[in-house]
């Protein structure tokens, strides 16, 4: 296959993809960059040219922006700690024999194939609103006042609805880990006389290490981005109370026209989705090493 | 101490019968092989005996004491797996010392025994490595410390060399018997190779299908064999059978000759035969003989120069002939 002209033809076969990717990446970022450098306020029309630091500075400076940037973490953590230990208790449930296996696993999974915006929705409308959602109702069939969660506990809301969506997934990844787990070295633990809990310990844990990372890195990817569930039912609110910093960058740019400061938050956002980055890698990365 | 006794033990899984009744008596200190084709219930003995299968019905002594339903962990035994079934993700040390960590022994004592188990092994250089690190025979190694620094009742080995390469098993399988003449414990070795079962055993137990076709010394296996199955599958090469007239001149059903029971000739003898293949081993030759009654295997000395096509007479030795009923029973 290595030939010269098999590697020119591929090469040349390639080349359109990678254009069109390359552009694809490099216009709106260089876009974004561009305008987190200009005076460009929708409202404001006439006020235009270079800013400077300026759209960075109001950013950065809002009290909002560190609200935001905390609420970013505790909701990526909050869901990662959910999933991964609800996923965890899931995938040694699930890995029992039991009747209908299959269809069951299917079920556990199928949360993951409904959208952001309709399971936040569905949550919304039928579990969590005080009047007509399920726990509602549940509250006042126990006698207790409805509990307002959108308003009441906003930030929480939001990582029970997306950790629900995300729970199948660390799931199914944990689960498939465990199968790979050999028979004889869960009866060699066994014969060696651990229990059960020291069995999970000391054989299932380690080995669900690398499954464990790997469900953190890529939910951690996908968690910093979060939008619909937060547009959906708090639209951030009440204040900034749930507000992340991609809902942020949409609260500046759309809701208050301003591109030039929505520009800036959003090169903020790519630096701290790296910088977060940077961080797991070294935290658990380690365990990705064969 | 450590008497093994199954009486009446039964295993079905589902409909399927894998044992259908089974009584031995292991004695204490002896080393008793299992052996048999695949499939013949050998490992499901094993993993019933150590309790990682339940018993369908019967009863497993271990001492005396009823231990039919006590859990693996209970019954004081130690098991050495195929796969080694080693923790990957914790150093040799950590591995050999996991069954005493989870007694809950004090640590020095950990320590001093895993240093023990180290030096009777040769693996004092490999303690802090991880089992991936290791060849096939450390591995191996490795599992067998694990199983010692417990100082079970027991040893239970399922195929325990049958990933490792010609000369490494020999090796283990000498050491294995060292190791049993130092430690003097019971030990159960499961194995397919009858050359195994031969050379490690002080009482062989041959199972066919779920049974127990015969329990006895290894020599006693060779030398009286209790049916065809067991004369077929003791001795290697396979032992010889011929059926129809020749055996009726035996007055039997069947009779069977060992390969190295035969006297060769060039000239004169009561079986002609054509020599289709010969194998030379250098201190053996083994020649594939086409005779009148089917084909068989002769051993001759290594200075033997038969080729392919050689016309040569079989003179079966008359005293070392087995006879066998139309059961398959010897007689």
């Amino acid at each position: 296959m290595a030939t010269k002209q098999t590697r020119a033809l591929a090469r040349t076969m390639m080349a359109p993809a990678v254009v069109v990717l390359f552009i694809w990446m490099i216009v709106p970022l260089v876009m974004t960059l561009w305008f987190s450098f200009q005076n460009y306020n929708l409202i404001n029309p006439m006020m235009t040219g270079f800013a400077g630091w300026a759209n960075y500075t109001y950013v950065i400076g809002d009290p909002s922006f560190t609200q935001a940037l905390v609420n970013t973490l505790i909701l990526v953590g909050g869901v990662l700690l959910i999933t991964i230990v609800g996923g965890t208790f899931l995938a040694l449930l699930l890995d029992q024999p039991i009747w209908g296996q299959g269809i069951l696993r299917i079920i556990v999974i199928s949360p993951f194939f409904v959208m952001p915006p309709v399971a936040a929705l569905i949550w919304k409308n039928g579990f969590m609103h005080p009047g007509y959602g399920m726990l509602g109702h549940l509250w006042k069939f126990f006698g207790l006042q409805p509990v307002d969660w959108f308003n009441q506990y906003p930030l929480f809301s939001v990582i029970v609805i997306v950790a629900w969506q995300w729970l199948p997934f660390a799931t199914l990844i944990l689960l498939t880990a465990l199968q790979s787990l050999s028979e004889e070295q869960r009866e060699a633990a066994e014969m060696d006389g651990a229990n059960a809990v020291n069995r999970f310990r000391y054989i299932i844990l380690p080995h669900m290490a690398r499954a464990i990372t790997i469900v953190i890195l890529i939910q951690t990817i996908f968690l910093l981005g979060i939008f619909a569930e937060i547009r959906v039912t708090t639209g951030g609110g009440p204040g900034y109370a749930s507000t992340n910093i991609a809902f942020l960058v949409f609260r500046t740019g759309i809701l208050s026209n301003d591109i030039g400061a929505g520009s800036a938050g959003g090169v903020v956002a790519v630096i701290i989705a790296n910088v977060v980055a940077i961080f797991l890698m070294r935290a658990v990365g380690k365990n990705l090493d064969a | 101490m450590g008497s093994i006794t199954l009486e009446h033990v039964n295993k079905s899984f589902g409909e399927v019968e894998i044992i259908p009744d089974i009584s031995l008596d292991i004695r204490d200190g002896e080393f008793v092989v299992f052996v048999g084709p695949s499939g013949c219930g050998k490992s499901t003995l094993l993993r019933l005996i150590a309790g990682l299968e339940d018993t369908t019905s019967g009863h497993i002594r271990l001492d005396g004491q009823d231990v039919t339903d006590a859990p693996p962990a209970k019954r004081g035994l130690a098991m050495v797996f195929q796969s080694y079934a080693l923790y990957p993700h914790m150093s040799v040390r950590d591995n050999i010392a996991f069954p005493l960590k989870m007694a809950k022994m004090p640590q020095a004592d950990i320590d001093r025994k895993v240093e023990y188990a180290a030096r009777t092994l040769n693996l004092g250089s490999y303690l802090d490595r991880r089992p991936r690190a290791l060849s096939g025979g450390q591995r191996q190694r490795v599992a067998i410390g694990r199983a010692i620094v417990r100082e079970p009742k027991a040893f239970l080995f399922d195929e325990p060399l049958s990933n490792l390469d010609a000369a490494l098993r020999v090796n283990m399988r000498l050491e294995i018997t060292e190791l049993h003449q130092q430690l003097k414990t019971t030990m159960i070795y499961v194995t397919h190779d009858q050359v195994e079962a031969m050379t490690m055993a002080d009482r062989i137990v041959v199972l066919n299908a779920g049974n127990v076709e015969q329990f006895g010394s290894p020599l006693e296996l060779y030398k009286n064999p209790a049916n065809r199955f067991v004369a077929g599958f003791i001795g290697s090469p396979k032992m010889n059978f011929v059926d129809g007239a020749e055996a009726a001149k035996h007055g039997v059903h069947s009779i069977g000759v060992r390969p190295e029971h035969f006297r060769i000739s060039t000239s004169e003898g009561p079986w002609k035969g054509t020599v289709n293949v010969a194998e030379q081993l250098g201190s053996d030759t083994f020649l594939h003989v086409q005779t009148d009654f089917g084909l068989m295997t002769v051993r001759a000395d290594g200075d033997q120069t038969f080729k392919h096509g050689d016309t040569i007479y079989l003179t079966p030795d008359q005293t070392r002939i087995y006879r066998f009923d139309a059961a398959g029973k010897a007689i």
